[in-house]
C-alpha cells in the first residue's frame, strides 16, 4: 500500500501527562486524512511525530512500505504548515519559499520556477520581496502554504492551518484547499478541533479525545454512524440532543419521555439516544412515534431556526423555517434517524 | 506649576547633579593650568583654559597607544566572549526550565565571586602561559569574566525567538549550527547588541588586571595608563594631567553608551514584560 502508516503510536510527557495511548492509522497515497478533537486530544502530537518533530514512545511509522520513523526530521521530506505559520520574519517571501530547496542544493534554475510556479498558483507573486512583518494574515498563511507546496514532498502536515483566519476568509480558503489537494494529489495528514472543516476537507477522519483513538472513518460514517457518544455530539452542527434513560420493559424513559426500543438492542440498563436537530420533523398532528413539544427558544440561523423544545423534562433541538413559532407542536424523529448508546461505555449500540 | 511636578524637577535637578557635577568638575581640571588647579580660593573657571595637559598626555605619555590597545583588547575580549556565549546561551534554551534556572543561577553565583580573590591564581596562569605583557592576558580573562552576564542576556533574548522558527528550518533540512547562526541569532540580534556593549563597557573599565598583567607602556590600557600618571615627585601629584587622562579615557565609552542607548535599554528590559 502506498501511503503513511502509523501502528500504536504511543507518548507520554515528562510529567506524566499522557498525550496518546496506542493510535493506529492509515493514510493512502492521494488522500486526506483529518485528525479531529477538542484541545489537548493529542492530535498535534501526532503530527509532530510524523514529522519528527516529538518522539513516540512506542510504534511505527512506515511511509511507503518503508520505515519511516528513523529518519530525522530534516530529511523526512514533509511539508508542514505551522498553526502560526513560522514564516522566517528576517527573509523575504521568496527567500521563505527557497530556503528548504537552496539547503538542498538544488539548481538555481529550478528554485527560481518553482517558486514563480507556486507563488502563482497562491496568488502571492507580487508579494516576493516583502518580509512577512508587512503581510496580511491571509498572505502569511499562504505563504506558510507556499512553503510547503514548493518542497513537492511525499507527505504534507498540516497543524489546523485556517485557525487564525477569520470565518469568511478561513471559508474561502478551505475551498480553496480542498481543490489544492485535488489538483496536487496530494497526501495530507490535517489537524482540526473545527468538524465542518474536517467534514469538507477530508477522505477520512480519525477523531481523538484524550489521547485515545474514537473512531476512524470517512466524514459521512462518521456523521451517520458515530462509534461513541462523544463522536456523535462532536461531530454534526448543530448538536445533537442526547437523553440519558432507563430500559423499562421494552421501552425506553427518560425525564417524562417514553421512546420504543428497537428490538434487539443491546447494552446495559442506562441507555443514551440521540437525534440530529435537521433529523427533527415538527408538524401540528399528532404522532404515535412523535412526542408533545412546547417551545421554548427560538435561535435565527438565517435560512432556518434553531428551535429548543420541552418534552416532558427533557429538551430537544429542532431545525424549522426561520418565521415558523408554533408554541405547541409533535416532534417526530424516524427510527433510523435515532442513535443509542450503551451509557456505562458511551459506545454506539 | 503642580507640586508634584516641581517636586520631581527638583528630584531629577538633583540626581544629575549629583552624577554630573564631578564629571564637570574633571573636565574644568583638565582645562585648568596647573597654577589655578589647587589655588585658593577655589577658581571654578578656568582662565584661560589651556590643552597643554591634554598634549602632554600625549607627547610625554603614549595615550594614543593606551586608547588603542584599550580598543583592540575590548573588541577581542568582547568578540570572544560573544563567541562563546550565544552557543552557550542556545543550548540552556532547549533545556528544560527546572535545569535551565539552576545552570543561569550558578553563573550568577560566579559573576557574584569577588575578582580580587581572582588576582593571584589569573597572574600565576597568565604568567605561566607567557601572556604577562601580552594582549592575550587580558583578552582571555576579560571574556572570561564577562560570560555570564553575555550568556543572561543572550538567553533570554534567544527564549524570545518562536521555537516554531527553530522547527521550521529543521524541517526545512537546517543543521544545528546553521540554525543557530542563520535564524536563532539574528532574530536574537538587539540582545547580542546589548550584550556586546556591556562586555565592552566592562573590558574597557577594567583596572586590576590591566594594571597587574600590563607593565610595560607599550601594553598598557587606558586604566593603567592614568594610574602611570605621575608628577615629578611623590608628593605631587598632576591633577591636571590626571584630569585629562581621565576625561580622554572615559570620552570613547560615553560616545559609544550614547550611541546605542536604545540598545542597551530595551536589550536590558526584553524579556521582563512578554509582548
Amino acid at each position: 500500500m502506498r501511503g503513511l502508516s502509523g501502528e500504536g503510536i504511543s507518548k507520554t510527557f515528562p510529567g506524566g501527562v499522557r498525550a496518546l495511548a496506542d493510535i493506529s492509522f492509515t493514510v493512502r497515497s492521494g488522500e486526506v486524512l483529518a485528525l479531529l478533537g477538542p484541545s489537548g486530544c493529542g492530535k498535534s502530537t501526532l503530527l509532530r511525530i510524523v514529522a519528527g518533530l516529538e518522539r513516540a514512545e512506542a510504534g511505527r511509522l512506515t511511509l511507503d512500505g518503508e520505515p519511516f520513523d528513523v529518519l530525522p526530521p530534516g530529511r523526512r521530506d514533509v511539508g508542514f504548515v505551522f498553526q502560526s505559520y513560522a514564516l522566517y520574519p528576517h527573509l523575504t517571501v521568496e527567500e521563505n519559499l527557497s530556503l528548504a530547496l537552496r539547503v538542498r542544493g538544488l539548481p538555481q534554475q529550478e528554485i527560481e520556477a518553482r517558486v514563480r510556479e507556486v507563488s502563482e498558483l497562491l496568488g502571492i507573486a507580487e508579494l516576493l520581496e516583502r518580509r512577512p512583518r508587512r503581510l496580511s494574515g491571509g498572505q502569511q498563511q499562504r505563504v506558510a502554504l507556499g512553503r510547503a507546496l514548493v518542497r513537492r514532498p511525499r507527505l504534507y502536515l498540516m497543524d489546523e492551518p485556517l485557525s487564525n483566519l477569520d470565518a469568511l476568509l478561513r471559508e474561502e480558503m478551505r475551498g480553496e484547499l480542498k481543490s489544492l489537494f485535488r489538483g496536487l494529489g496530494a497526501t495530507v495528514l490535517y489537524v482540526t478541533h473545527d468538524q465542518s472543516e474536517a467534514m469538507a476537507l477530508a477522505d477520512t477522519v480519525l477523531v481523538l479525545r484524550a489521547g485515545r483513538a474514537a473512531q476512524l472513518a470517512p466524514p459521512l460514517e462518521l456523521y451517520a454512524r458515530p462509534a461513541d457518544l462523544f463522536t456523535a455530539t462532536f461531530v454534526g452542527s448543530p448538536r445533537m440532543t442526547v437523553w440519558r434513560g432507563q430500559r423499562v420493559g421494552d421501552a425506553f424513559e427518560a425525564r417524562g419521555v417514553r421512546a420504543a426500543l428497537p428490538e434487539g438492542l443491546g447494552g446495559g440498563e442506562e441507555l443514551y439516544l440521540g437525534f440530529r436537530p435537521e433529523d427533527v420533523t415538527l408538524s401540528m398532528e399528532s404522532h404515535p412515534e412523535g412526542w408533545e413539544a412546547e417551545l421554548e427558544l427560538m435561535e435565527p440561523l438565517g435560512d432556518r431556526a434553531l428551535l429548543t423544545l420541552r418534552v416532558g423534562g427533557e429538551r430537544l433541538r429542532a431545525l424549522a423555517p426561520p418565521a415558523d413559532r408554533p408554541p405547541r407542536t409533535w416532534a417526530r424523529v424516524p427510527l433510523d434517524r435515532r442513535h443509542w448508546f450503551d451509557a456505562a461505555t458511551e459506545r454506539r449500540l | 506649576m503642580s507640586m508634584q511636578r516641581v517636586g520631581r524637577a527638583i528630584a531629577v535637578a538633583a540626581i544629575l547633579a549629583w552624577s554630573l557635577l564631578p564629571v564637570l568638575w574633571q573636565v574644568l581640571t583638565a582645562l585648568k593650568p596647573d597654577a589655578q588647579v589647587t589655588s585658593s580660593p577655589t577658581v571654578y573657571v578656568p582662565s584661560p583654559p589651556t590643552l597643554l595637559h591634554f598634549e602632554a598626555l600625549f607627547t610625554r605619555k603614549p595615550f594614543g597607544t593606551y586608547l588603542l590597545n584599550s580598543l583592540l583588547v575590548s573588541a577581542a575580549a568582547t568578540a570572544l566572549c560573544l563567541t562563546v556565549a550565544a552557543p552557550a546561551a542556545w543550548a540552556l534554551v532547549r533545556l528544560a526550565p527546572r535545569n535551565r534556572d539552576r545552570v543561569l543561577l550558578a553563573l550568577l553565583l560566579v559573576a557574584l565571586f569577588p575578582p580580587i580573590l581572582l588576582l593571584f591564581p589569573l597572574y600565576e596562569g597568565v604568567r605561566a602561559l607567557g601572556w604577562l605583557n601580552h594582549p592575550l592576558g587580558l583578552v582571555v580573562p576579560y571574556a572570561a569574566l564577562a560570560l555570564p552576564l553575555a550568556v543572561w542576556i543572550v538567553e533570554s533574548g534567544l527564549r524570545q525567538v518562536p521555537r516554531e522558527i527553530d522547527e521550521a528550518a529543521r524541517l526545512d533540512g537546517v543543521s544545528a549550527l546553521g540554525r543557530l547562526v542563520r535564524f536563532q541569532l539574528p532574530l536574537a540580534a538587539p540582545s547580542l547588541a546589548t550584550a556586546a556593549i556591556l562586555a565592552f563597557i566592562f573590558c574597557w573599565n577594567e583596572f586590576m588586571l590591566a594594571l597587574t598583567f600590563m607593565t610595560r607602556d607599550a601594553r598598557k590600557t587606558v586604566t593603567a595608563g592614568i594610574a602611570s600618571v605621575g608628577g615629578s615627585s611623590i608628593h605631587e601629584i598632576p591633577w591636571g594631567q590626571l584630569s585629562a587622562a581621565v576625561v580622554v579615557a572615559t570620552a570613547p565609552l560615553v560616545a559609544l553608551v550614547l550611541l546605542f542607548e536604545r540598545h542597551i535599554a530595551s536589550g536590558l528590559t526584553r524579556g521582563a514584560v512578554k509582548g
